[in-house]
């Protein structure tokens, strides 16, 4: 389902965390748009985002979706990242899904999100692990 | 100018499984084998962890060491494995691309068993040398895999560590003082395309393959330097389980002392072409400025390459910029049971 | 703007429709609007229906149910907006008559969900969240509720007790809800030990996965006054249609439905009405925490109460305001194009004394809130009986 041109598209954000933060009103947009939600605004910074952050919210995602069934249990959380910039990734590297808690520190590492079968492509992206 | 690293950073899972959880369910002895590999527990990847996310991870530590190397000015990366994640495609590209070097960079993977990580080094430090490229990263990486209840199963283990060569004299930590590599063809361990576990040649591993190469290696290292044991702060070699590093080690004349550092195995298992560049870490995270480094690896097929390295005073100023590999080693770790192992080193047949 | 009236409704069986195709469960519940209203012919049919395409490899649904109907030729056009393609098919259909654009609309909303598997059912209803930014790290419809729920709970100290509640009630309405998928009565132990599918929501905090369709005929004033015989005429009186961002990472405020309270506020200024005026709400119960949020969201409860309003049966069949009377998508079932849809059939059932078993005695004035994804859609309307 993520075909191969889109997973390259996506590599800036995937791999290297690059936002845009908008040179009227300096909000930083992950991922990148056409328009500033805040301002309207159309011109851009190229900027990078922190790896350190807190978890917002989280759920422990015990039906998986397709594609995910060895990796459940899946903690995923809303993490704010020390910019204010908040993203949705899983965590990763918990002894046990009840650690995770509304607040812990985290920060990004580089992980496998998920992969298209056996046969298809591997999708690398950040996963929060405790910080 | 001498050429050396700039930056160094290994990366270890956390997960770990202890010898007796895989003795018990193939009915091994696990104390006699604890005493006769000389190993307790191996790192295990997770799910989501392969050759090429720890090799982003132990780059990024070796960037932090660098004192502000800018990946643009990489210009060749090298990762060795024998678990690359693709048959075609390279894992260098997708590091590369990650840790932003890309797309002014000459990329190509390595294999050649364990001594991948180190081949990927030399050809990194040799390019530096010749001028051709400022910056160079030699990468060794593993996530391999023993086959059930073979005696390759309480070794196999996951890590890696990333080094950057270049040759400006304020950021050079370790000199590369000389190089050497013996290497024959010698068939003491294989696995053929399209198979999933390799096989081995049982003793014939031993004398003729592991140590005849190592050996001869380091010998011919300290010959060709002009070195004797006695000259070395310390001494890391390949570490299929914990008896060969400290045997061949002992052989050559090296002590206890010298060899312990950089000997990880008993906790960390045979990360393969991680091995003995992540010993190499290891002692690096504690060693002096002015130290001589002795570093053989082992591949079967069969080759040894060897360097010397020479620490310089910038070690102490770098050093704790990043984890240390013996912390990554010895906290925060994940204790899983052996049907958790199976699962997560695809060993269970999943569904269609 | 003229003034709307419902003038027909039709609710098929909502369940595991094995034997039904798509056109045949729409056409089935069309025809049983068409007939109630004693219409048979429409100047527009509008259909809300959130996948076809993933669900039953269709697309182009206004040209093939016109044609089924017979009726090829009549405008006809699908909306959609995820789990709001109901509301939003009734939206418009309000929109052209109000505008004068057209005198009498079919609305109609449905969701064929069987023919796929629960893997491909999933990766449908998941492309109502964003597919690039939340659906690639491996969240599921029920993660993202989880995901508010929790939020809620750190805030307000919402319970899972309290969560569980609205499912007991929810299945306690359905009991009296013929066309119900379950007739199932359920407590708050049955809840809290099913299943836990995303933490802190368990298997019975979800509603189900369903095949069904529902109708509703819309038509001016004066005509619906011609058509009424004895029965009240019943007008729509508000509408309200809102977004927010669709990725919960983007959110304002994650303890905060704020589409549902925009299109509330809209729906309310246009009807000239205030929460206290409601007899009777239909409320989008997807995942129990849902119908606690929008409860909170469309003013029936300070934000932090509408858990505490369930516990003191507030909201019950005989409470203050009964909130669900149908059984919710928790026990009617959800097919998830329907649903708006059936929502509003429940509030005309309701306002027209129509409603049988699940009567709220003297409701003249209802709402019925539809909303899509994790809350980035939401419809609002308020109906009421025209004096």
């Amino acid at each position: 389902m993520i075909s191969p041109g889109r997973s390259w598209r996506e590599f800036p954000q995937r791999y290297r965390l690059e936002a845009a933060k908008c040179t009227e009103c300096e909000k930083v947009l992950y991922p990148p748009r056409v328009a500033c939600p805040k301002c309207g605004g159309t011109t851009f910074e190229d900027i990078t985002l922190p790896r350190e952050g807190k978890v917002v919210t989280f759920t422990i995602v015990r039906v998986p979706p397709a594609g995910f069934t060895e990796q459940t249990p899946l903690p995923i959380a809303i993490v704010e990242l020390i910019d204010g910039v908040r993203i949705m990734v899983q965590v990763g590297d918990l002894a046990d899904p009840s650690e995770l808690e509304i607040g812990m520190p985290v920060r990004l590492e580089f992980r496998r999100i998920s992969s298209d079968g056996e046969a298809g492509l591997i999708f690398y992206g950040h996963k929060a692990v405790r910080g | 100018m001498s050429v050396g690293i700039v930056g160094y950073g290994a990366f270890i899972p956390r997960r770990r499984i202890k010898l007796e959880e895989i003795a018990k369910v193939w009915g091994a002895d696990a104390p006699s084998y604890r005493r006769g590999l000389q190993l307790n527990e191996k790192s295990i990847p997770g799910a989501d962890e392969d050759t090429v996310t720890m090799s982003v991870e132990a780059t990024r530590n070796a960037l932090a060491r660098s004192g502000g190397v800018d990946p643009i000015d990489i210009g060749a990366l090298y990762i060795g494995s024998e678990s690359h994640p693709y048959a075609v495609k390279p894992s260098g590209t997708i590091v590369a691309e990650a840790i932003g070097a890309t797309p002014d960079i000459h990329i190509a993977d390595f294999e050649f068993a364990c001594k991948a990580g180190t081949e990927g080094m030399f050809v990194a430090q040799s390019l530096v040398k010749a001028g051709e490229v400022k910056y160079a990263v030699g990468i060794g990486a593993d996530t391999s895999q023993g086959a059930p209840g073979d005696a390759l199963e309480y070794s196999a283990a996951a890590g890696a560590a990333a080094f950057i060569f270049g040759d400006d004299d304020e950021r050079v930590l370790a000199e590369v003082v000389d190089t050497y590599s013996w290497t024959t063809d010698t068939p003491d361990f294989w696995r053929r395309e399209y198979m999933h576990y390799p096989r081995h040649g049982s003793r014939f591993t031993g004398e003729p393959a592991y140590f005849r190469t190592s050996m001869s290696s380091a010998r011919g290292m300290m010959e060709k330097a002009g070195l004797e044991p006695k000259d070395f702060a310390h001494a890391i070699f390949h570490q299929p389980n914990g008896k060969f590093p400290m045997r061949v080690g002992k052989k050559l004349g090296f002590t206890q002392e010298q060899l312990e550092t950089g000997w990880l195995s008993p906790w960390l298992g045979n990360t393969y072409s991680g091995a003995s560049p992540i010993g190499f870490t290891a002692v690096l995270d504690i060693s002096d400025p002015g130290d001589l480094i002795l570093l053989t690896s082992f591949g079967s097929g069969a080759g040894s390459d060897s360097f010397v390295f020479r620490v310089t005073d910038r070690i102490e100023v770098v050093r704790d910029r990043a984890s240390s590999t013996r912390s990554q080693l010895d906290e925060n770790q994940i204790y899983v049971d052996y049907g958790t192992y199976a699962k997560l080193r695809g060993k269970i047949r999943m569904g269609e | 703007m003229r003034d709307v009236a419902v003038v027909g409704i039709g609710v098929g069986d909502f369940g595991e429709l094995w034997e039904k195709s798509l056109r045949t469960i729409w056409a089935e519940s069309a025809l049983a609007a068409l007939s109630d209203a004693g219409v048979d012919s429409v100047d527009l049919i509008t259909i809300g229906c959130m996948s076809p395409g993933l669900f039953v490899g269709q697309e182009h649904l206004a040209s093939l149910l016109a044609d089924e109907l017979g009726m090829a030729g009549v405008p006809a056009s699908r909306v959609e907006s995820a789990c709001a393609s109901g509301g939003l098919a009734l939206r418009t259909g309000f929109a052209e008559i109000a505008s004068g654009l057209s005198d009498t609309v079919l609305v109609t909303g449905v969701e064929k969900m069987t023919d796929v598997d629960g893997a491909d059912a999933t990766y449908a209803l998941g492309s109502a969240a964003d597919q690039e930014w939340e659906g690639f790290h491996g969240i599921t419809f029920p993660g993202l509720y989880a995901m508010l729920a929790r939020a809620h709970m750190e805030k307000y100290g919402t319970t899972a007790e309290q969560m569980a509640a609205v499912a007991v009630k929810n299945h306690a309405n359905g009991l009296l809800n013929p066309h119900a998928q379950y007739h199932l009565k359920v407590t708050v132990e049955d809840v809290l030990e099913s299943t836990m599918v995303a933490d802190p929501l368990h298997l019975f905090d979800c509603s189900p996965v369903t095949d069904g369709a529902a109708a509703v005929v819309l038509t001016t004033v004066e005509r619906a006054k011609a058509l009424a015989d004895d029965r009240p005429v019943v007008t729509i009186t508000g509408s309200g249609l809102a977004t927010d961002t669709i990725a919960l990472a983007n959110r304002e405020d994650l303890t905060e439905l704020a589409a549902v309270r925009l299109a509330a506020e809209r729906a309310y200024e246009m009807a000239g009405r205030k929460p206290e005026d409601l007899h009777v709400v239909e409320v989008h119960d997807c995942f129990t925490i849902a119908e606690i949020m929008a409860t909170e969201a469309i003013g029936l409860f300070d934000p932090g109460y509408g858990a505490s309003a369930v516990d003191d049966g507030l909201t019950s069949l005989s409470g203050k305001i009964p909130v669900n009377p149908s059984g919710g998508l928790k026990s009617k079932g959800h097919p998830v194009g329907a649903t708006g849809v059936a929502q509003v059939a429940e509030i005309v059932a309701q306002l027209r004394g129509e409603a049988e078993q699940r009567q709220v005695e003297g409701a003249t004035v209802g709402l019925a809130q539809n909303m899509g994804g994790s809350g980035g859609t939401s419809t609002v309307h308020i109906l009421e009986v025209m004096a």
